[in-house]
């Protein structure tokens, strides 16, 4: 198996963007990629795009060839492929391509990421969103994408110590974050009290609790590492790819708040790369609720369950504390355009390892981790990623 | 919902018909046709649930699409059936009644509707049963 680095990555900025359409954003993140790569369009050899919902966005299917042939490649016949796993679609979009070039299969690969969001109404979207779950025993029965992180929620803090006011910190930090990022859909501070008094959505959860409707694209080179100084002084290298699953239903989970399948793609992840928590200097969770963040640093290993909230309220995962989590603003605060979001996971930490991420750069920063997660949790992708 | 994908699951939806594997006893509700522990060497059969149970965690959903508007704000929960195995519903009481650990038990009611003019559709939801 070859070792693969990233050459080059580019994301549009995030929010809602009523006056670009699908294949206006991913032609925009691709060009910002391969430009960052110093690549050509002829020399790219297959593309993969993260995708999750087209067909209820934007009523289209085929985006594999869509984005090659708007991407100007149809008369070089490229290989592109869709790839979708509901919200952890663009992390798996990048593993499918570190693998091709892994394998010996593919040199230069584009991973791309894509969502247009707000070309359907929100309830519209919800009901899309809700397709990420079990439809016929979680959606038919009554149950909305926020409820069932809701019921994680639930469970947690009737089980653990988190108040509140802890929960709410996660959002405060994030768009703390999200502030000092150029491409967030959010990019002002907010308060706790701005948290607790937003209104309801699913109790425990309230409105800034969870991530935004998003229109966005992200996207990065991989090429094998001993081709990567051919293209840039700085490649980032890619040391773990691992993806786990579990039950496509919350309710068939073994644990309701823990998400065996970031445990297991952690445990492999920290297997592959050879390393520890300890090593990883930020990591990039899948926050598309608060609580979502929570647990994702305890499943990771980060600290034990039951003490991410303390954790949150000390500091430790802030842009200044021990292990900064979701330096970009996260899914809460820079948006979650659900194809995309894997990917700008990738973006954000291979600008932070170049030095590159400005206000929010982390100093020194050289190992960091992504996790994307698909649903409830029945699709995670793990990623470190170090220079 | 078309009316094919809603009708062939009647049987689970109304009368709570949800299987057993014969092989290593466990039950299924949703129904499996494949046990995960016996896997081919399993031997599936349908069973009726009594649909008694307890809450292990829930939700008042305010915001829903646009099927289940009309019933907000809902009480929203995972049961866990006394057979053993876990399912999602609708509790039918008041928001600030729900509670972890609370006895349920099963009631057919109107699940939701396709549109004004669309099908409506009926199923088991959850009430107190303390
Ligand atoms: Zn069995």
């Amino acid at each position: 198996m070859r070792e693969v680095a990233v050459i080059g990555a580019g994301c549009t900025t995030f929010g809602e963007k009523w006056d670009t359409s699908f294949r206006n954003l991913f032609v925009e993140a691709g060009a910002l990629a391969l430009e960052d790569a110093g690549v050509s369009g002829e020399q790219i050899d297959a593309m993969y795009v993260g995708n999750m919902s087209a067909g209820r966005f934007i009523e289209q299917e085929h985006i594999g060839a869509l984005i090659a042939d708007y991407a100007g490649l149809a008369s070089h016949h490229v290989p592109a492929t869709r790839v979708e796993a509901a919200c952890a679609s663009g992390g798996l979009s990048f593993r499918q391509a570190v693998i091709a070039v892994a394998s010996g299969l593919e040199d230069i690969v584009v991973a791309a990421g894509v969502e247009k969001m707000t070309d359907v109404g929100t309830g519209a979207s919800v009901d899309a969103l809700a397709g990420a779950a079990d439809r016929e025993w979680e959606g038919f029965a009554g149950a909305t994408f926020p409820g069932l992180y809701a019921m994680i929620a639930q469970d947690y803090m009737h089980r653990y110590p988190l108040t509140r006011e802890q929960l709410g910190l996660v959002a405060v930090k994030n768009h703390y974050n999200g502030a000092r990022n150029p491409i967030a859909q959010f990019q002002q501070e907010i308060s706790l009290d701005t948290v607790l008094k937003s209104s309801l959505v699913a109790d425990p959860l309230r409105l800034f609790d969870c991530s935004p409707i998003t229109d966005g694209a992200a996207a990065v080179v991989v090429a094998p590492l001993e081709r990567a100084r051919e293209f840039t002084d700085a490649p980032v290298r890619v040391l773990a790819s691992a993806q786990a699953s579990d039950t496509i239903t919350l309710h068939d989970r073994r644990d309701i708040s823990t998400l065996d399948a970031t445990v297991a793609a952690g445990r492999r992840a920290f297997r592959m790369a050879g390393l520890s928590t300890s090593d990883i200097d930020m990591v990039e969770v899948h926050d598309c609720f608060t609580i979502a963040e929570i647990c994702a640093i305890e499943d990771l290993g980060f600290c034990r369950k039951g003490e991410a909230g303390r954790f949150t309220e000390e500091g430790i995962t802030a842009l200044n504390g021990d292990l900064p989590v979701n330096t970009s603003g996260g899914l809460k605060a820079c948006g979650h355009p659900v194809g995309a979001t894997g990917i700008k996971q990738v973006y954000e930490i291979t600008k932070q390892l170049r030095g590159e991420a400005g206000r929010r750069q982390i100093s020194g920063a050289e190992i960091g981790m992504t996790h994307n997660v698909g649903g409830t949790g029945a699709t995670v992708a793990v990623h470190i990623l170090g220079v | 919902m078309s009316v094919a994908r809603f009708w062939r699951k009647i049987p689970q939806r109304y009368n709570l018909i949800g299987t057993r594997c014969t092989s290593c006893g466990r039950y299924f509700f949703p129904p499996r046709s494949f046990c995960p522990d016996c896997r081919r060497a399993g031997k599936i059969v349908d069973h009726k649930f009594a649909g008694n149970g307890k809450i292990i965690t829930f939700t008042v959903i305010r915001t829903a699409s646009e099927q289940f508007e009309q019933l907000t704000p809902y009480v929203f929960a995972i049961i866990e059936l006394d057979e053993g195995p876990r399912t999602s519903g609708q509790i039918v009481c008041a928001p600030e009644e729900a509670r972890i650990g609370m006895r349920v038990k099963p009631v057919f009611r109107r699940i939701g509707a396709d549109g004004e003019s669309g099908v409506i559709y009926y199923g088991t939801k959850y009430a107190p049963a303390e």
